[in-house]
């Protein structure tokens, strides 16, 4: 679903990816890890280019999105995106949060005649029906009216995963989904990512949950100064590590 | 205090009699008007430009709106109110064979030279918004524009609203000036009352405290605004 061709990303004068190549298939969780600074954050915001790579191409359903030319916003509808700091629209109630792309996005399509036999109106209670399901589905139904402010850090988080499936994307993007979050609400957080694997969505999570990667990735990649040294499934990768960095980082993790 | 009191005498029946009320809503309404659309229009010109300097500047387009911009409020801040006044109508007017009023210019003028301040408000707000908020919206497929218009914008305003409305108070008192293009503002209304009475004492000191209650009345409903607006942070 999506290929990485020798992706390439300089601030300035400083690389910070020096060549990445790895193939996203459908169904995937791949699990990204990593020492601080190492390029992980950069990597994932290149694959919806949040940051525009310097070079090379990113390969998402056929077409290369790193090219400037395409219109990325049509691409990044079907790429989610979750944040560490949940990033929730704050002058939005949370299930206008929810409602807020998908409603804007398909009155654009019906305006440009891409979609039709609707209207306006049905649009959004369509988007109204489901953004409710959604809250349902994570026990947040009662908080659809209110600001996001109100919520804790789980619960926002929360609605920050559901406000990216709510476009019904192809694959989601993680980055340290669970770093800002107090202890107690790791769980409900990663439970939830969990389920989303079991219902086979396509996901690249940047996290320093070891037990999370082991148990839920199909394949895990260990990034260092802007190069994956070494990918794997979670048995190769963490039973049987080759790469010496690799080793004295997992050392450092797993206690 | 006799004398004073004379002259209170005089200013009432001018004021009353000989119409000068109608001189005075005249130009309270100029006034008014000269500053509220002046603040709307200084708004949608200040927002398009803050817009403008906030967007990412790796394509051509966005770099000459960008330098347009600098040089538009430059401009702006860089001369006198009264001065922009008197180009636009004795200058530029002429120079175009148009015709507007005095209170055209003026409101003409005053947005958008409260254009170009807004603009640095506006942006000082947009820069206030948490980058996240910016960054969420364009993840989920919202283009630019549009991630500012529902998202960034609404935000910044928030933030800026006392701001925004020591502008406006700016504004309302900086009307003062617009006689010298011939609007009928506050001043002129009064100083047609002192020219008529050859008395100026009671005619500016009513002017003073009309501007002193409009201020204040401006400043209380920004105070209310502003509550309301927080309360709205914390609704359940
Ligand atoms: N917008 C930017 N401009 C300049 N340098 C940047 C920018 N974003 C990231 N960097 C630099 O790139 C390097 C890699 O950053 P990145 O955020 O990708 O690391 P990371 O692996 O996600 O680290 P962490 O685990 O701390 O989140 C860092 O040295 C950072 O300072
Ligand atoms: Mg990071």
């Amino acid at each position: 679903m999506i290929d990485v061709i020798n992706l390439k990303k300089k601030f300035g004068d400083n690389e910070i990816l020096r060549g990445i190549d790895i193939t996203i298939e459908k169904g995937d969780i791949v699990v990204v890890i990593g020492p601080s600074g190492s390029g992980k954050s950069t990597f994932l915001r290149c694959l919806n280019c949040m940051e525009d790579p310097t070079s090379g191409q990113i390969i998402f359903k056929g077409t290369d999105i790193a090219d400037m030319k395409v219109d990325i916003n049509e691409h990044r509808r079907h790429m989610g995106m979750v944040f560490q700091h949940f990033n929730l629209f704050n002058n939005k109630t949370v299930i206008e949060n929810i409602m807020l792309a998908p409603v804007i996005l398909q009155t654009k399509d019906l305006k440009k005649g891409r979609i039709k036999g609707t209207t306006k109106k049905q649009i959004k209670e369509e988007a109204r029906e489901n953004a409710l399901k959604l809250l349902k589905r994570i026990g947040l139904e009662d908080k659809a009216d209110v600001y996001p402010s109100t919520l804790s850090g789980g619960q926002k988080q929360r609605v920050a995963i559901v406000r990216a499936l709510a476009m019904n994307p192809d694959v989601i993007l993680f980055d340290e989904p669970t770093s800002a979050l107090d202890p107690e609400m790791v769980g409900e957080v990663l439970d939830l990512m969990k389920e989303l694997a079991k219902e086979g969505m396509t996901m690249v999570i940047v996290t320093h949950e070891m037990g999370f990667a082991k148990e839920v990735a199909n394949k895990v990649i260990f990034i260092d100064e802007g190069k994956i040294l070494e990918s794997g499934t979670p048995k190769e990768f963490f039973g049987n590590p080759q790469n010496e960095r690799l080793k004295e980082f997992l050392s450092k993790v797993l206690v | 205090m006799g004398n004073f009191s004379q002259k209170v005498d005089k200013f009432i029946e001018i004021f009353i009699a000989q119409n000068g009320y109608v001189k005075v809503i005249e130009g309270l309404k100029n006034t008014m008007l000269i500053a509220v659309l002046g603040l709307i229009i200084g708004i949608i010109i200040g927002t398009l430009i803050a817009t403008v300097r906030v967007i990412p500047k790796y394509k051509v387009l966005p770099r000459i709106l960008n330098g347009f911009c600098s040089f538009y409020v430059g401009l702006f801040r860089g001369t006198p109110m009264v001065v922009q006044l008197l180009v636009v109508y004795y200058v530029l007017l002429p120079i175009f064979g148009m015709k507007m009023t005095g209170v055209q210019v003026a409101v003409m003028v005053f947005g958008l030279n409260s254009g170009a301040y807004i603009s640095e408000i506006m942006r000082s707000g947009i820069l206030s918004v948490d980058h996240g908020q910016m960054e969420a919206g364009r993840a989920v497929g919202l283009s630019f524009g549009t991630t500012m218009m529902k998202i960034v914008i609404p935000q910044a305003v928030k933030n800026i609203l006392p701001t925004l409305g020591n502008e406006f108070i700016a504004l309302i008192k900086e009307t003062s000036v617009v006689s010298f293009v011939g609007a009928a503002d506050l001043y002129v209304a009064f100083n047609y009352i002192g020219s008529n009475s050859y008395e100026f004492m009671v005619p500016y000191l009513v002017m003073a405290m009309i501007y002193i209650v409009i201020v204040l009345v401006i400043s209380a409903a920004i105070k209310i605004m502003e509550r309301s607006l927080r309360k709205s942070d914390r609704r359940h």
